[in-house]
């Protein structure tokens, strides 16, 4: 492996690993809010949740950049703070985990929803708080659906092209995933043989993900059912 | 102590429930769709009514009036609900820790763990017991969050008779322990004759009358919103004979004695048995040469019709009172009135061992 092509993993994986985790505690909370509370614009928040799988990846990008660029809505807040994401594999990550958001938050609703409300009643009638409750209670029990949808989008943020460089642009070591690396490399006259190679590790990245989330998703999921 | 005083509707329903349940074993007893579950379910938190005031242990939790509503987990009631909902996630100890965890004041979980019978248990998960094993850690679980008061969803309802068997000598012992004030809801007669001190009678989500259970059941009014099928009185004995080589038990009532099936009970031990409507003969003379000793001398209190071909007789025995279902014909055939006197007539292995309780 080049030293190239170790940079562009490191950097996915960096980027995926990140919009993943920073995305699971919001999308959590918007599952769980969805699943069992009735709210005034419950509906409307379903939608936006739903957006980035509706919209064209280069909508969303665009949207991103209009929000968060250099001189977007919020870019120029952010930027005095030290936030930075315009070109910046921060902004590359914020995409990824945007874009796979949806399919994280209908993977823990519906694990949310299939567990018995009785049970937070339960644990009420014994004196656990509204925190503990779903803490203790509810969120161990859609373990299953948690991980499920953490790895879903760990997938779509490792894949994700169109709304990334869009919004951050395809700059090597900084926002050049292994998808942007791809197409970067079949742009060039003679850039199979690179394509491939980068195809190949894409293969293996993903199947290994898959391969150790199989394994982690059925421990949950008998460790949920008590065998 | 809990008072209760509650309105709620929804939809069709409307109910209208209003009574006091002292300390001991308070039943809710009613048909299925009585309400008896909504009124759990309000006094625990779990359902806001949509008027009333519910004061448990001298603390007011609800009242519409005053505004008052405090959160379920803050009332500090206990609740076994009629499917266990135990944590399937957690082992049976980790399950009796979570409440030990929430409670305010520590308990002697031991003693409880040995009094239902867990120790064998807690290592497992809840997806590995039995339907009465299940029930018995829910209850476990409930008392150990210290609750001002146990509420019980029909908690055998879901068992089959030999699970009910297992659990009952455990809800009996707890019974005669357990400081905390219970609210027991069942429509079983036959559970709430052995185990409730109190009987609150409800219909069509309409609480009627309420007493101590030997009169409640002994009330020929209750007897026919109960059913007249399954009414029975209890009335109390103690154990006077044993072993006579026979497999008989005799039990001293306020008058005359009643021979039955062996009771497994010390002589001296006060017994409860329900005798069925259904089982009790009358007759206006002494009858003679019949297959049974039972024949305890009454007198008539009350005779209610009902809409059936059926009469229910309230029966005084000393102090005692006997329920006995007969048909119209024979009421009037025999010239059956309030004052009769007559004689109450039952077979031994008419008492099944599921109507007995032992009370000390």
């Amino acid at each position: 492996m080049s030293e190239a092509e170790w940079t562009v993993i490191v950097l996915s994986l960096k980027v995926a690993v990140w919009a993943t985790l920073v995305a699971l505690p919001f999308g959590i909370l918007a599952a769980y809010a969805l699943a069992r509370w009735r709210f005034p614009g419950r509906s409307a928040l379903n939608v936006v949740v739903h957006l980035p799988l509706i919209l064209p990846p280069v909508v969303t990008g665009y949207l991103l950049l209009i929000l968060f660029g250099r001189n977007g809505m919020l870019g120029g807040y952010l930027a005095e703070l030290g936030i930075v994401f315009a070109f910046d594999w921060t902004g590359a990550a914020l995409t990824a985990g945007i874009m796979g958001f949806p399919l994280m938050v209908r993977a823990i609703r519906l694990s949310i929803e299939a567990v018995d409300p009785g049970l937070e009643g339960a644990a009420a009638s014994l004196g656990a708080g509204r925190f503990a409750r779903v803490v203790l209670v509810t969120l161990p029990l859609a373990l299953p659906g948690i991980l499920m949808g953490a790895i879903l989008a760990f997938a779509k943020a490792l894949g994700e092209f169109g709304a990334t460089i869009t919004f951050v642009s395809n700059i090597p070591g900084e926002t050049q995933t292994l998808p942007l690396a791809i197409y970067t490399a079949l742009q060039i006259p003679g850039g199979e043989g690179a394509a491939i190679r980068l195809v190949l590790l894409s293969l293996g990245v993903s199947v290994g993900a898959l391969a150790i989330s199989e394994f982690a998703g059925q421990r949950a999921a008998r460790w949920v059912a008590g065998r | 102590m809990i008072k209760a005083s509650l309105r709620h509707r929804f939809g069709d329903f409307h109910l209208e429930a209003s009574f006091d349940a002292p300390e001991g074993v308070t039943a809710l007893f009613g048909r299925s769709g009585a309400g008896k579950s909504t009124v759990l379910a309000a006094i625990s938190g779990l359902l806001r009514p949509d008027a009333g005031r519910i004061e448990v242990g001298g603390k007011v939790v609800f009242d519409s009036e005053a505004g008052i509503d405090v959160a379920p987990h803050r009332r500090r009631i206990g609740v076994v609900f009629q499917d266990g909902r135990l944590f399937p996630h957690l082992s049976v100890r980790a399950n009796l820790r979570f409440a030990e965890r929430f409670a305010r004041r520590p308990c002697d979980t031991a003693h409880l763990v040995g009094l239902l019978g867990l120790e064998p248990l807690l290592k497992r998960r809840p997806a590995a017991l039995s339907g009465g094993e299940k029930q018995r850690v829910a209850i476990a679980r409930a008392l150990l969050s210290r609750p001002d008061a146990l509420l019980l969803d029909e908690p055998l309802a879901a068992l089959d008779a030999a699970r009910k068997a297992e659990i009952f000598p455990y809800l009996e012992r707890l019974r005669q322990e357990a400081k905390t004030p219970m609210l027991y809801v069942s429509h079983s007669l036959s559970e709430v004759g052995r185990l409730a001190d109190r009987v609150v009678l409800m219909r069509h989500g309409r609480t009627l009358s309420t007493g101590p259970v030997t009169t409640v059941f002994a009330d020929a009014e209750a007897a026919a919103v109960m059913g007249f099928r399954d009414a029975g009185a209890l009335i109390d004995g103690v154990v006077a004979g044993q072993d006579f080589g026979d497999g008989l038990t005799e039990l001293a009532l306020s008058t005359g004695r009643l021979i039955l099936p062996r009771i497994d009970a010390p002589e001296g031990a006060r017994v409860r048995v329900r005798l069925r409507a259904s089982d009790v003969i009358v007759s206006v003379a002494l009858p003679e040469g019949l297959s049974t000793r039972n024949v305890l001398p009454a007198v008539v209190e009350e005779v209610v019709e009902g809409e059936g071909p059926g009469a229910l007789l309230c029966l005084r025995c000393g102090e005692d009172r006997i329920l006995a279902r007969l048909t119209r014909r024979s009421v009037r055939g025999l010239g059956l009135g309030a004052g009769q006197p007559c004689f109450a007539v039952l077979k031994a292995f008419a008492v099944p061992p599921e109507d007995i309780t032992i009370l000390s």
